[in-house]
């Protein structure tokens, strides 16, 4: 066969689908490319950044997909099983890389490749069927319609292959909500920036996948004592051993209240006085059934929940998760803090509802419940009143929540303006400064006037306002890798930097980033120098992170936006949280931005000097 | 003798299982060619490694036309010799069990042999839902079939409060 078959940890082989002409084809994975961007988010963006015009429309069929795995995506690994989906983001104009677990990612490696192209728009509803080297893009008009858990029941007894892995859109999806995900295995989300919408623009109801083949090492013996000294720290850490098994991340809850930095009613507040009943430990002792591991991952934080049937049918939405005759899955925290405390909402059955609507429907959770929050205050000012929203939406409203879930994803009354996200909401309603988010996407569960590295990460981060592209929560209140004072500015730039570098290069390993919970990327080197042959070192390790940072913000450049945009919207900067333990705080992002820029080499805009592209090789 | 236990309760659905046992037949990450199997009922939210428990009838031994399935004395494993079986695959119809599997590639059967007495997959496991002990019955069955039929019993139960 062809020299692509030397490879090992990568497949060597990209599938490319031009949607448009249903043309399919299979072409050898740039090996230097490969070795520079490792992969996943890495090589996504490399290949975006190659092949797409930045300034299309994100919702056109001009705009570019990818789905991509890494290297150690589909090995023992722990936690070898993401995939990563890069495009420009319908919620934010920005390019995007939304990241997901379960067992799409491996088995797409197992049939073969390393990533998917898909390109243009298909005349009519289709998926995408891909059995090994055999590749169908076949008619969908019967699936259209269907929410992602009938989609994945009616797709697998079609396609009648045991094992068939898939990952869909919802209604959501279809209907082109701004914050629409790509759903796979039921419950696991490619959850932001409407990666979800992008697929429904092209017509792409789903793309199901069996493969049969394996993932390749270069060096079994050296391969298999990195992965078992990873395993050794894994086991060792409180949070990968004990937090995330026992709780998962909804015991972030009770913490971050405690600090005062759960934002409450659309960032109006950070103390919520009914964390607890939404907690994990809450949710834990109520409503957990099992705990849920992705592939291969040794901690398994999945939480899979239930409602007893009256707690589920106490809600007027005619969408009900039909063939989950037990359980569903979630909330995980940031959903949680969405869903709860930003719309004030303190009742766990409705966020375990709206969360199971959320995962059926194909919406981001976390989008979702902060656009809600915001359109609650909007009614809370009187910008809308209920002749327009249809039905009360008041801060606490369970009911309004639920109901504005099913509203949303199928655009019916005022779900239609939920559905453009808050950005595009508060703007059309004259009142943009109820947004809370960066880049048109809304923040994530940590207050950034508690938290100031948080607020320099979510002002910088390349895809809009994520939890996932610098986690400083972990330094500056899990004390990790060492404690650090949320409250002050000093060293801020610094981590912020060394968190997104970091995280950039994990992304691109088709590994989890809650591994570096109790692992960093000194752990992970062997194995994927041992999977992929190539001898990394932990510097370059670092400087492929700081690549693929750089890349992503000069494909952002060629997309419109500049420094001016690494900003947080006014009541983050200006007003003082009101009362508990943060009281009084600002986030002070014009002590920690320009020592930023400087760490970056950027200039004082925020431009990437030259110097810094020759550096890194993006000449 | 030791034998394989599952332990259903404990099983997060992580296939590390299947990993290390096709990692041991193929050096590859190839869960096809895996003998241990995770099954997942997410409607149940029960998660369930299967695999050959090495019973007494045998079947598979039986069925063989070439007798290419002897017994690894040491362990109680039924194993198949490679260079006696002819891949003819009706061991895999015998099995009542489905643990008998064939590989297209070879053109051989294979199957559990307990990795010789040091099970891959129980090491594997994060959880300790895979032990191998010394029982006298394979006792593991019992609780899967029953947490299974808990799930479906569940199931029905909440169709039937539903209607």
């Amino acid at each position: 066969m062809s020299a692509t078959n030397t490879m090992h940890g990568w497949t060597g082989t990209v599938l490319r689908v031009n949607l448009t002409t249903g043309a399919i084809t299979k072409e050898p994975l740039n090996a230097e490319w490969a070795r520079d961007y490792v992969g996943g988010r890495g090589l996504g963006v490399k290949y975006l950044s190659e092949e797409m015009d930045p300034s299309v429309d994100p919702l056109s069929p001009e705009n570019k997909m990818i789905f991509a795995t890494g290297p150690l995506t589909g090995t023992n690994a722990s936690c070898g099983s993401r995939y990563m989906v890069v495009t420009k983001g319908a919620l934010t104009n920005a390019i995007t890389t939304s990241n997901s677990g379960g067992f799409w990612g491996p088995e797409m490696k197992f049939a073969g490749y390393d990533m998917i192209i898909l390109e243009g728009k298909a005349a009519q509803p289709s998926y995408l069927w891909i059995y090994d080297d055999r590749v169908e893009l076949r008619e969908a008009t019967h699936l259209w319609g269907k929410t992602v858990w009938q989609t994945e029941e009616a797709l697998r007894a079609e396609l009648g292959v045991p094992d068939t892995i898939i990952a869909s859109i919802g209604p959501a999806g279809e209907n082109l909500v701004r914050f629409a995900c790509i759903m796979n295995d039921l419950h696991r989300a490619a959850g932001r920036s409407g990666v979800g919408a992008v697929m429904g623009s092209k017509n792409l109801k789903a793309i199901a996948l069996r493969g049969t083949g394996g993932v390749s090492l270069a060096d079994p013996q050296a391969y298999l004592e990195g992965q078992w000294a990873m395993k050794e720290k894994l086991r060792q850490s409180p949070v990968t051993a004990e937090g995330l098994p026992m709780y998962g991340t909804e015991v972030l809850v009770n913490v971050i209240n405690e600090h005062g930095a759960l934002p409450t009613r659309n960032h109006q507040q950070t103390v919520f006085d009914e964390a607890e009943n939404i907690s994990g430990e809450t949710l834990t002792e109520t409503r957990l059934v099992a705990n849920k591991a992705c592939f291969s991952c040794t901690i398994a934080c999945g939480r899979v929940s239930t409602l007893p049937g009256e707690a589920s049918s106490k809600y007027s939405v005619t969408t009900n998760p039909q063939n989950w005759k037990i359980a569903g899955e979630g909330p995980e925290y940031e959903a949680a803090w969405a869903m709860g405390s930003e719309c004030g909402v303190g009742d766990l059955d409705a966020l375990i509802k709206a969360n199971w609507l959320c995962n059926d429907l194909g919406m981001d959770s976390i989008s979702f419940g902060a656009s809600v929050a915001a359109a609650m205050e909007l009614f809370e000012k009187g910008v809308v009143s209920q002749d327009e929203t249809g039905i009360p939406l008041e801060f606490g409203s369970a009911e309004a929540l639920v109901a504005m879930a099913e509203k949303t994803a199928y655009r019916q009354g005022f779900g239609d303006a939920v559905a453009e996200g808050s950005k595009r909401m508060t703007e059309t309603l004259g009142r943009p400064e109820f947004f809370m988010g960066v880049r048109g996407q809304e923040f994530a569960a940590y207050e950034a006037r508690a938290i100031q590295g948080m607020g320099l990460g979510y002002a910088t981060s390349n895809r809009g306002a994520c939890h996932l592209k610098a986690y400083t929560v972990a330094a500056e209140i899990l004390g990790l890798p060492r404690q650090m004072d949320p409250r002050a500015t000093e060293e801020k730039a610094e981590i912020t930097k060394i968190f997104q570098d970091a995280t950039s290069t994990v992304d691109a390993t088709g590994l989890c980033q809650f591994l570096t919970f109790g692992v960093g990327l000194e752990e992970m080197l062997p194995q994927l120098s041992a999977a992929t042959g190539v001898p990394y070192t932990l510097e370059e390790l670092v400087h492929i992170g700081e690549r693929i940072w750089n890349l992503e913000r000069l494909w952002n450049e060629r997309a419109g936006f500049t420094g001016k945009d690494d900003t947080l919207p006014k009541r983050i900067l200006e007003e003082p949280i009101p009362s508990g333990p943060a009281k009084g705080e600002v986030n002070r992002l014009g002590e920690m931005l320009p020592e930023y820029y400087e760490l970056r080499g950027w200039d004082k805009d925020g431009k990437i000097s030259e110097a810094k592209k020759k550096e890194l090789g993006l000449e | 003798m030791k034998q394989l236990r599952v332990i259903t309760e404990k099983c997060t659905s992580c296939v590390q299982c299947e990993l290390a046992c096709a990692f041991v037949q193929t050096g590859t990450f190839q869960p096809s060619r895996s003998v241990i199997r995770v099954h997942i009922f997410d409607e149940q939210a029960v998660y369930a490694p299967y695999t050959c428990f090495q019973c007494d009838e045998a079947w598979c031994l039986t069925a063989c036309p070439v007798n290419a399935i002897g017994i690894d004395s040491d362990t109680n494993a039924k194993v198949v010799m490679d260079d006696v079986c002819v891949g003819c695959a009706v061991c895999t119809v015998a099995c009542p069990y489905g643990t008998m599997f064939y590989n297209p590639d070879t053109h051989k059967a294979f199957k559990c042999d307990l990795c010789g007495g040091d099970p891959a997959c129980v090491k594997s496991c994060p959880t300790g839902a895979l032990e191998y002990v010394d029982m006298d019955q394979p006792d593991w069955l019992a609780s899967w079939a029953d947490k299974v039929n808990r799930g479906f019993q569940h199931m029905q139960d909440e169709e039937g409060g539903n209607a």
